[in-house]
């Protein structure tokens, strides 16, 4: 055993620094100097100040922005300090309490049109930035009544602002809820 | 279910087995050591530090002397990272000002580490610091899978050599594996992730103003660097709490598809490897093709299972598939074949939440964990994982013609029998055992977040991962308390050191042996005969010590959830 002792301790010692510490200052040096924004976490800047990142999914209630998807990230949804799951089962009793008072919400907001799934279920990260085409349109008679906008305005904004799938393959087809906010806000200003 | 979701996932399985032979090829004349494209670099490095840590590189070991290199280097590693974990408090690169850790977390963390589980009972960004992820975690993350490669191939050589006394040196078999397989991959890969959008820094927390006017504190750090080998090495331990379901962790479908093939491909090119070592490349492809149908057929089933989604939504009029959990980038195809591949691949990191899978999903999770590490594996596990059950199908087809059974050239006798099934045993040993134990002790059922089936399925899930070097959890249980940590801990170990000293028995045992010639009554194990008699010895083995376990848990949530039932 003693023969081993000292390749043990080197080599502990050696691929620490190498791995450990050397691999990791390495990427960070060259992703700070070939992609600096994307490093830095993708800061989203609006009238000079950091509103978020554009990756990360951020609390929208106000009845005039579209929403994103229920979160269990934090006590309050969206924490980015603390992302999370449900967890819940398929067969949790809490979870069906949660979309039943979901459900009702959503049907109180639009009566008789059919509730797109992903604005019942809880997100994985609780920092999803993206909801479906579907569940963007779900919300238009909300916003219009809130904005005094015109629902058909606000179809075209969701077309534009749809994110197809990549190379028609990988993923599914989304919209970015702060990407279409900043549209919303952009569209409601004009003349 | 969607043609464009099938379509999903057969150009993942196109893009695996078009890298598994150009990737097996390299590594294989890596660990020969013949020149590569890397040598004119790496070369002088790699003598440097066979000069500085004082090794012969052309001195090789016998199988007693390479299992006890392998256990002290991983019991220094242990201690090491153990001690680091205790001190985090008062070390540099700590900006959030995060405390050491607890005894019992960092006993789990450490063996979680080195074991190659990465088994987390605790959320990363609100844990651990950014020196404890670095020199801690991603110096295990290389060299846990370098020691899996260094052992399959010491396994492997068991077969190759002809009374023989040796299986290869461990410090070569473990620089080589870190130095010319793992850092360049894990450099392309990292920054290739960065480049679509994964941050890599050491900043404080970010304070931003939302559009609505709150405020949100987003963590940071080095994310990229730690991802990139978590997937490549099998590890799997996530940066965040919610690891590769997070936007910063896997911000899109393309770095997610980059990711969820990254997870399995030096598993996968192992098999290739494995075929070149024998002269045979056709015996690897009869490995990756047992794998890849297990692996097909738990996608399948996944994806199925989710696409029906959740009866009592639907009650409730939602239509549409399982969405909890889900991200909404990824969609349900791309979640189920990473919840099933990383299980397979017992690399464990998620990209979707498995505790909020439908019961079938969360079957096909388990057993592909239950399995062994035979369905790709971890990097090296795998492919020593599947030897395991080649050897037990060889003696099963041997039985039946009433002859010695023969893998590879070589005499499969009683010695090499039992020290198999005694790997084959510790698994159910430790990962029932201590199910049965938690399921009945109120200090751990404390820690289960779901009642009922489910709640059972936690439970056992989580003996699973451990069991099975997997790392990945039904995160609802909260196991960061002393029992669960302990007993967890416990668990990884047995899982990892109890399978790999009795195959390196195995393999010193056959290395001495000389080779058989073939001859007319030996069985072929390069056709699908093989393969199929390989998935039916695991689906026979894995299921008839794991069913009764899932019929109490899965089977029974499914049948509950049909009938309407809620816990």
């Amino acid at each position: 055993m003693r023969e081993h002792l000292r390749p043990a301790i080197s080599l502990l010692v050696l691929f620490s620094l190498l791995c450990g510490l050397a691999y990791p200052l390495a990427v960070t040096g060259l992703a700070q100097l070939i992609f600096p924004s994307q490093a830095a976490g993708s800061l989203a800047s609006h009238d000079g100040r950091v509103i978020g990142s554009w990756l990360i999914g951020q609390n929208f209630s106000q009845p005039g922005y579209f929403h994103g998807r229920p979160s269990a990230a934090g006590a309050q949804g969206n924490d980015a300090s603390a992302s999370s799951g449900s967890n819940l089962g398929p067969t949790s009793k809490a979870l069906q309490e949660r979309i039943a008072a979901t459900v009702a919400a959503l049907k109180a907001e639009n009566p008789g049109a059919a509730i797109p799934a992903d604005l019942v279920y809880a997100s994985g990260s609780g920092l999803d930035p993206q909801i479906s085409p579907a569940a963007a349109r779900f919300q238009v008679p909300r916003i219009a009544a809130a904005r005094g906008l015109d629902a058909a305005k606000l179809d075209q904004l969701i077309d534009r602002q749809t994110e197809p799938r990549l190379l028609g393959l990988w993923g599914e087809p989304t919209v970015h809820v702060l990407v279409l906010n900043l549209a919303l806000d952009a569209l409601a200003q004009e003349p | 279910m969607t043609i464009n979701g099938w379509l999903q996932i057969l150009a993942y399985f196109l893009a695996l087995l078009l890298l598994t032979r150009p990737l097996g090829g390299f590594l294989y004349r890596v660990f020969e050591g013949e020149k590569t494209l890397l040598s004119p670099a790496l070369g002088p490095l790699e003598r440097g530090i066979y000069r500085v840590t004082g090794v012969d590189a052309r001195r090789e070991q016998g199988w007693l002397g390479y299992t006890a290199a392998m256990l002290l280097f991983n019991l220094l590693g242990f201690l090491f990272l153990y001690t680091l974990l205790r001190l985090q408090g008062g070390l540099p690169l700590n900006p959030q000002g995060l405390p050491g850790v607890s005894p019992h977390l960092a006993f789990n963390t450490a063996i979680s580490f080195v074991t190659n589980t990465n088994w987390q009972s605790y959320g990363g960004e609100s844990t651990l610091s950014y020196l404890s992820q670095m020199l801690g975690l991603t110096t295990q993350n290389f060299v846990s899978a370098a020691t899996g490669i260094a052992v399959a191939l010491a396994v492997v050589r068991g077969f190759v050599r002809r009374k023989s006394d040796s299986l290869g040196n461990f410090w070569v078999d473990l620089t080589r594996a870190t130095l010319y397989v793992l850092l360049p991959l894990a450099i392309l890969s990292a920054l290739a992730l960065v480049a679509l959008g994964m941050p890599q820094n050491f900043a404080h927390y970010t304070e931003a103003t939302t559009l609505e006017g709150a405020q949100q504190l987003i963590a940071q750090g080095p994310v990229a660097s730690q991802v990139a080998i978590k997937q490549l090495g099998s590890n799997g331990g996530g940066f965040f709490n919610v690891n590769s379901a997070h936007p910063f962790e896997n911000p899109n479908a393309l770095s997610n598809f980059l990711e969820s093939l990254y997870l399995i491909l030096i598993a996968a090119a192992l098999t290739n490897t494995f075929g070149r070592m024998v002269k045979d490349e056709r015996q690897g492809w009869a490995l990756f093709g047992a794998m890849a149908i297990l692996l097909a057929a738990g996608i399948g089933i996944s994806y199925w299972s989710e696409s029906q989604g959740n009866p009592a939504v639907a009650a409730l009029g939602v239509e549409g598939p399982n969405l909890e959990g889900k991200e909404t980038r990824f969609g349900v195809a791309q979640s189920v074949i990473w919840s099933a591949a990383t299980t397979a691949a017992s690399n464990g990191s998620v990209n979707a939440m498995h505790d909020s899978y439908t019961p079938l999903g969360g079957l096909v999770q388990m057993l592909n964990i239950q399995l062994g590490e035979a369905i790709f594996g971890g990097v090296g596990a795998g492919l020593y994982g599947m030897i395991v059950y080649a050897i037990l199908a060889v003696f099963i087809a041997g039985l039946m013609v009433g002859r010695t059974p023969e893998y590879l050239g070589k005499k499969i006798e009683a010695r090499e029998l039992k020290l198999t099934m005694l790997a084959v045993l510790c698994l159910p040993l430790v990962l029932l055992g201590f199910s049965a134990y938690a399921s009945v002790s109120p200090e751990m059922l404390k820690g289960l977040a779901n009642a009922g089936p489910h709640g059972f399925s936690e439970i056992l899930y989580a003996f699973s991962s451990a069991a099975g070097n997997n790392g990945s959890a039904f995160a609802g249980l909260s196991a960061n308390a002393p029992l669960w940590n302990t007993l967890l801990g416990i668990t990884m170990l047995v899982g990892r050191f109890a399978m790999i000293v009795p195959l390196l028995a195995v393999a010193g045992s056959l290395a001495a042996k000389p080779a058989v010639a073939p001859s007319a009554g030996t069985f072929p194990t390069h056709g699908g005969l093989f393969v199929g008699l390989l998935i039916g010895v695991l689906l026979i083995v894995g299921g008839l010590t794991y069913f009764p376990a899932l019929a109490l848990g899965p089977i029974v949530e499914q049948l509950a959830l049909h009938a309407g039932q809620n816990y």
